[in-house]
């Protein structure tokens, strides 16, 4: 355990937490709109795939990530009619919305490119590429400091900087805003809202233009920045990770990044632990794997504080009851 | 907009699943298109594939049968007002129970091993149900969410087990000992030779027989009365002095028990062995079947043998049209409990309006009230 190795581990967290930080934001809005979206993962993977799918085609990581903000959004819409304007489950919504972008992505994704479902290798302009933060060169030799400025702070994809930078503006705009007041308390009181002439769809519809937007970003994060093409099913259960983190994090911006970085943690973890060999000290990976499900779990049964959502949540707003 | 009146009976329980399968299957249609394909021939590719003869038939029952366990366990836990998402955990685990009875007593007679590992099943399913259903009751934690964890607990917990633990020596992949002959459940081939090499057993019985359980203990007992109250209103069964807690606990880990008959089905009659992800997401074809069968055994029975014929309709597919296949089923199941599930706004206000002016009585009634409300 020398600092390199601590400084690779920390690097790999970064990277490993940054999408489940988006999803999890994501979810944040839409959730404390009092929407429930368990959706997350069907967006991300919606994302993903039209974030591959035009990275092929255009040869341009900008237009990729375009194409990934506009589908995630319209499956949010599509989510949204269901669970707002025609009051549906919005539990169901979400499970039929993960499953149509598993189906969805893998059929569209052999029928257009003849892969088995992935979606071409992407070089050079098609990915986003690591961003050198000023000085990162110069500070290197620095003791200490250097080394993590230049390994661990600079040397990011865009979008890594992005979540992050996500965090406080989320803070900002839920505590210190008159949009956030609202949107919280649409999702406690909606009836309040309405009372005081605000229209509550008109509300929810916005959190969830942001989740799908945010969900977008986290897509194209697994096609064009972290991987290099999109790959059937790539997001692999990171939407409920996310979902499991924003429960931990009890709703909240801070918790969540710091709940999604120890998330990554543990997935970063999990990674070293598979190809060093070292699971000899008798935790299996599975268990580890298997850790952030549990935590959550235990925390939500109350018996590590108690993780309670909006009040509001799950509910379609009907004006007439 | 509160005039409306519900709808008939046989439009909520059968024109209106109709509609939502038909617009499901129209949206996926289009998608068809687009990629330039007929649709017509792919449905036509899925019927005859599903049950162009006995070989296709054998297995849309095979799948069927999967599908109504899943279908029931979903729809038993909907009568109480509960969401069971976690069917596929359910299942998995269920496994373990099969295959350790299986494994134990190979050498006796399958007549005497079904039972036991069906009781096994029940019991492994029914207990990782029974967490989530006790932190819902007695910890209020919410048992989608909670089932959802599961879900993947379950995942890593059988990733382990079969890695470390039941994989016998000399076998490389992540497997378990092959269950002896003997010891299998018989096909239904074996009696009818019509269904000759297909994976379709003697489960098919045991799921009629929990259609039939489940319809009598949903409506004919008291059980299945105190289950229904506290799905329309909890408040009330609590007030009528029916113990919610204790029902919510019961229902999830029967819930969980129906799901966990799907690894009976599949470990002993079909794989005769446990395989990694054996389960291959039924639980969730259980939701939209439990949603197109309204959560009752009958519609289950119909909307199972839909899936089931989708799902052997969809393997046949790539072999009529070249590129097409069983993805194009997964957009239709997902379509249709978007349709029925969640945006069941979508058709039954149009209906209601249309079918009120068929019937006289209500036409009357609409029109006095119109009057009433013009005049004062």
């Amino acid at each position: 355990m020398d600092f390199a190795f601590v400084l690779s581990l920390l690097d790999a967290t970064l990277r490993l937490s940054t999408p489940l930080l988006l999803a999890c934001l994501a979810g944040l809005y839409s959730e404390r709109a009092g929407v429930f979206d368990i959706g997350l993962e069907g967006k991300m993977l919606m994302a993903a795939f039209a974030a591959g799918a035009m990275a092929a085609v255009t040869g341009s990581a900008w237009a990729g990530l375009g194409a990934a903000l506009v589908i995630s959004v319209m499956t949010a819409v599509l989510q949204g009619a269901a669970a707002i304007t025609l009051r549906g489950n919005q539990l169901i919504a979400g499970v039929a919305i993960n499953m149509l972008a598993a189906g969805l992505t893998t059929f569209l994704g052999q029928q257009w490119f003849r892969q088995g479902g992935r979606t071409p290798q992407l070089s050079g302009e098609g990915r986003f590429g690591a961003i050198q933060l000023p000085f990162a060169q110069e500070l290197a030799g620095v003791p200490i400091i250097g080394p993590i400025y230049a390994d661990l702070i600079s040397g990011h994809y865009i979008l890594v900087y992005i979540a992050f930078l996500a965090v406080p503006i989320t803070a900002y705009v839920l505590f210190r805003t008159r949009f956030g007041l609202r949107l919280r308390a649409v999702g406690e009181n909606p009836k309040a809202v309405d009372t005081a002439g605000i229209s509550v769809n008109r509300l929810r519809y916005q959190a969830v233009l942001i989740t799908g937007l945010l969900c977008g970003f986290a897509g194209a994060y697994f096609s064009i920045a972290q991987g290099s093409g999109f790959g059937n099913n790539m997001t692999a259960g990171r939407g409920f990770i996310a979902l499991a983190a924003l429960i931990f994090a009890k709703w909240k911006p801070v918790p969540a990044m710091f709940t999604c970085l120890l998330f990554g943690f543990l997935e970063a973890l999990q990674i070293r632990f598979q190809s060093a060999q070292i699971a000899g000290i008798d935790i299996p990976v599975q268990a580890i794997q298997a850790l952030p499900y549990v935590l959550t779990v235990i925390l939500l049964a109350g018996f590590i504080g108690k993780a309670v959502g909006p009040k509001a949540g799950g509910v379609a707003y009907s004006k007439e009851r | 907009m509160s005039a409306l009146r519900p709808l008939p009976r046989w439009a909520d329980v059968v024109l209106l699943p109709i509609l939502n399968l038909l617009l499901a299957l129209i949206v996926s249609g289009l998608v068809v298109l687009a990629i330039g394909h007929n649709p017509f021939t792919a449905i036509w590719a899925i019927i005859t594939g599903a049950f162009g003869n006995g070989y296709n038939i054998g297995y849309t029952l095979y799948y069927a049968t999967n599908f109504v366990f899943t279908g029931l366990a979903v729809a038993l836990a909907a009568h109480g007002g509960l969401f069971n998402i976690g069917g596929n955990g359910q299942a998995y685990v269920a496994g373990l129970g099969v295959i350790t009875v299986a494994l134990a007593l190979q050498d006796t007679h399958w007549l005497i091993i079904a039972p036991v590992a069906l009781l096994a099943a029940a019991l492994f399913g029914g207990a990782w149900a029974f967490i989530p259903g006790y932190l819902q009751a007695k910890r209020g934690s919410h048992v989608v969410i909670t089932t959802i964890m599961f879900n993947f607990i379950a995942s890593a917990l059988m990733i382990y087990m079969l890695n470390r633990v039941l994989k016998p020596v000399g076998v490389s992949g992540p497997e378990s000992a092959m269950i002896a002959e003997a010891a299998r459940m018989p096909k239904l081939g074996q009696f009818f030779p019509i269904f000759n090499y297909t994976p379709v057993n003697l489960s098919i019985i045991v799921a009629i027989l929990a259609l039939i359980g489940v319809y009598i203990l949903v409506w004919h007992t008291r059980f299945g009365y105190a289950l229904r109250v506290m799905g329309q209103n909890p408040t009330a069964s609590r007030y009528a002095g029916i113990s919610n807690s204790r029902m919510i606990i019961i229902t999830m880990t029967l819930s969980g028990a129906l799901a966990g008959m799907v690894a009976f089905n599949e470990v002993l009659g079909v794989q005769n062995r446990l395989v990694l992800d054996f389960v291959a997401d039924a639980g969730f074809v259980g939701i939209a079947v439990a949603l197109m069968g309204r959560n009752h055994p009958i519609g289950i029975a119909f909307a199972a043998l839909l899936f089931g014929a989708l799902y052997q309709g969809g393997n046949e597919l790539q072999y009529v049209i070249s590129g097409l296949d069983r993805t194009v089923v997964v957009i239709i199941q997902a379509l249709v409990i978007l349709f029925t599930g969640a945006m069941e706004g979508l058709f039954r206000p149009g209906l209601q309006r249309t079918l009120m002016l068929f019937s006289p009585e209500q036409k009357a009634e609409a029109i006095e009230r119109e009057t009433v409300r013009s005049e004062s």
